[in-house]
């Protein structure tokens, strides 16, 4: 990987080189929670953050967007233009989630709504501190090595740049002047100096790597998951604000002129009351403890089996914005505390 | 159809189809047979396997998945046989002949028809569950010398109930497939056949039945499964053979929407045909 050095003086100019690019999207204040914002003023602009309220996925697969259009004569799918956007500060978590998203997508079948989004997304990464809810050690998500195509560590006097991509190379070669590639013992140093003060900076880790097993095991023990079940408001907001819940709907919507439509799709959680019903309304998820059930063993558990880890990335956006405290990791505590058992166990 | 849908630019593609022909098989279930509109596309219709479905599209009312009914050794049209349950199936129940809907397909694993071949077959249905399982019988009346023993029970509330009953009947009359039918009741006491449940059909058939070297395929109501697999074990079928078709909500077919997830896998891309073990590995799929 290729790695330049960037001064914090010639940042606004690399912002400024950004937007000349394409359209330059990154985390943006707005009143108790942060965004990434299609920015204008690069002054609204901050990096100082830990998460956003949604993840990358607004831009890959936005909240809601149309699919395909009828009319008279026809129909006609309705894929996003060419075009370019730059999102810059995403967190390694995020590009992680990112990256499970592609696997999904632009699998064996790839989703032509979600392909040319991706196509048409730079990801230009930004380092992070965390704080009390951020569990990526645990997820094995705190660091990322390829996903995006820019990545920057912000260090005292200057950024790290690593090129993830052809296209990050494009636009460092554009503007050649503004990198380096002159980095000296002292600039490693404070690199590492700084990851390792990064590593001691997490506070919470929760037992991750056993979750698979543990709830494959308690799986049939309702009095666990009814904890949550009966607490659980089925609001769908830890789908909404998960970067990797990527569940939809489609919805068909006649235009007032009753000659066109547009079929839409949203963005769905299975938490919801409606979502496992099928016509003749036979609900296979009736309670929300099942519908929890499906949520936390899709999350922890049978991502594994499907694409070989997690669906979570540690971002720690459900157990921040979960009203009732119901969160990956509030129940990986509860299901590691529920197997610790007073019948002493001998290591083997 | 386009089996292959990896293939395809936009793997959500559809055709529009004609409906040649419909009628009512009982007070609230329909036949529809249709035709793609566009030649080159009709040239595929055979394109699928028993057991897979498709995805139906009525633009301003939506999406909805179902079983193919016809079987691709018939390839001129498309057959299915269809609930009115729901908004979609409304707005397709006031589609006449000569109207038009969208398809896309063929979706899910369906039956994997050449596996079974010189094996004994045991079809079992109730209710609905006969619409995937005609697709299964048509094949194999069709290539039937290339299987052993076949056996179809079929059970429905009454005779008026029974989907797809004159065919069936003609089925019975053919006798290229052993078919049973049955009512648990009969109203109308013109049925010359078995009343009873489906289970009752079983003892017309034990001792006749290969288990070693034979297949049962069953689709019916959630509750019909539990006694039809009793007695399926109980005649020492392998588990690995006993082989059921389910139902879950879907908006994509593909294997993206999340909705029809049960514990690792999606039915519409794993299932909907799914065997004992399955069932006996995930408590949820039925």
């Amino acid at each position: 990987m290729k790695t330049y050095k960037l001064m914090k003086e010639d940042f606004p100019q690399f912002l400024s080189l950004l937007q000349e690019k394409g359209n330059l999207y990154g985390p943006v204040k707005s009143k108790n929670h942060y965004s990434f914002e299609k920015i204008d003023d690069l002054s609204k602009l901050t990096f100082n953050y830990t998460r956003t309220l949604m993840g990358l996925k607004k831009f890959v697969t936005p909240p809601r967007y149309k699919v395909k259009h009828f009319d008279k004569s026809g129909s006609e799918d309705i894929i996003p233009e060419n075009e370019t956007n730059i999102v810059i500060g995403a967190h390694p978590c995020d590009i992680h989630a990112m990256k499970i998203l592609d696997k999904l997508f632009l699998g064996q079948i790839k989703d032509p709504y979600y392909k040319k989004r991706r196509e048409n997304l730079v990801i230009v990464g930004h380092s992070c501190m965390p704080d009390e809810n951020c569990l990526c050690t645990s997820t094995g998500t705190d660091m990322v090595s390829d996903g995006f195509d820019l990545f920057l560590t912000e260090l005292q006097d200057f950024y790290l740049v690593w090129v993830g991509s052809s296209k990050g190379l494009f636009i460092i070669m554009s503007s050649e002047d503004l990198f380096s590639e002159k980095i000296d013992m002292c600039d490693i140093a404070e690199y590492t100096t700084w990851q390792e003060n990064r590593q001691n900076s997490f506070k919470t880790t929760i037992p991750f790597h056993l979750m698979p097993d543990i709830i494959h095991l308690i799986y049939e023990k309702d009095e666990l998951w009814n904890q949550f079940g009966e607490k659980c408001l089925s609001c769908g907001t830890c789908s909404l604000v998960c970067p990797t819940c990527n569940c939809f709907n489609v919805e068909d919507k006649i235009l007032i002129n009753a000659d066109e439509v547009v079929r839409e799709r949203m963005l769905d959680s299975c938490t919801l009351p409606y979502y496992s019903v099928v016509a003749g309304d036979h609900d296979f998820r009736p309670d929300r403890t099942k519908r929890l059930k499906l949520y936390y063993t899709h999350k922890l558990k049978e991502y594994i089996g499907k694409w070989g880890q997690p669906a979570c990335v540690g971002c720690g956006r459900c157990v921040t914005y979960c009203p009732v405290g119901i969160n990956v990791k509030t129940v990986s505590n509860a299901f590691y505390e529920a197997i610790q058992c007073v019948r002493e166990v001998k290591k083997i | 159809m386009i089996s292959d849908r990896s293939k395809l630019e936009n793997p959500y593609e559809d055709h529009l189809a004609t409906i040649i022909d419909y009628r009512d098989l009982t007070s609230d279930t329909r036949y529809y047979k249709l035709k793609f509109v566009d030649p080159e596309i009709q040239k595929h219709t055979g394109d699928y396997r028993p057991g897979q479905f498709a995805m139906f599209s009525i633009p301003g009312v939506g999406e909805a998945p179902f079983s193919i009914s016809s079987t691709p050794t018939r390839p001129a049209f498309l057959e299915f046989g269809i609930r009115k349950v729901g908004s979609f199936t409304d707005a397709l129940f006031k589609k006449k002949e000569g109207d038009t809907v969208y398809i896309r397909g063929p979706y899910g694993n369906g039956f994997d028809m050449e596996r079974m071949e010189g094996k004994d077959i045991v079809i079992v249905s109730g209710g609905l569950g006969a619409v995937p399982l005609r697709s299964v019988l048509l094949y194999l009346e069709d290539k039937r010398e290339l299987y052993n023993n076949v056996f179809f029970l079929n059970g429905a509330r009454t005779p008026d109930d029974m989907l797809f009953k004159e065919d069936f009947l003609a089925m019975h009359a053919r006798e290229i497939i052993e078919t049973h039918l049955t009512v648990d009741k009969d109203p109308t006491g013109e049925w010359n056949h078995n009343v009873g449940v489906v289970t009752t059909l079983f003892e017309k058939i034990n001792g006749r039945v290969d288990n070693d070297n034979a297949y049962a395929l069953i689709c019916g109501p959630p509750v019909m499964y539990k006694f039809v697999i009793k007695e399926l074990l109980e005649m020492d079928f392998s588990k690995k053979n006993i082989l059921m078709t389910l139902e879950r909500r879907m908006k994509c077919g593909q294997g993206h929407c999340g909705h029809c997830a049960i514990h690792g896998v999606y039915t519409c891309l794993d299932g909907p045909v799914f065997n004992f073990w399955d069932y006996e590995r995930m408590v949820e799929l039925i």
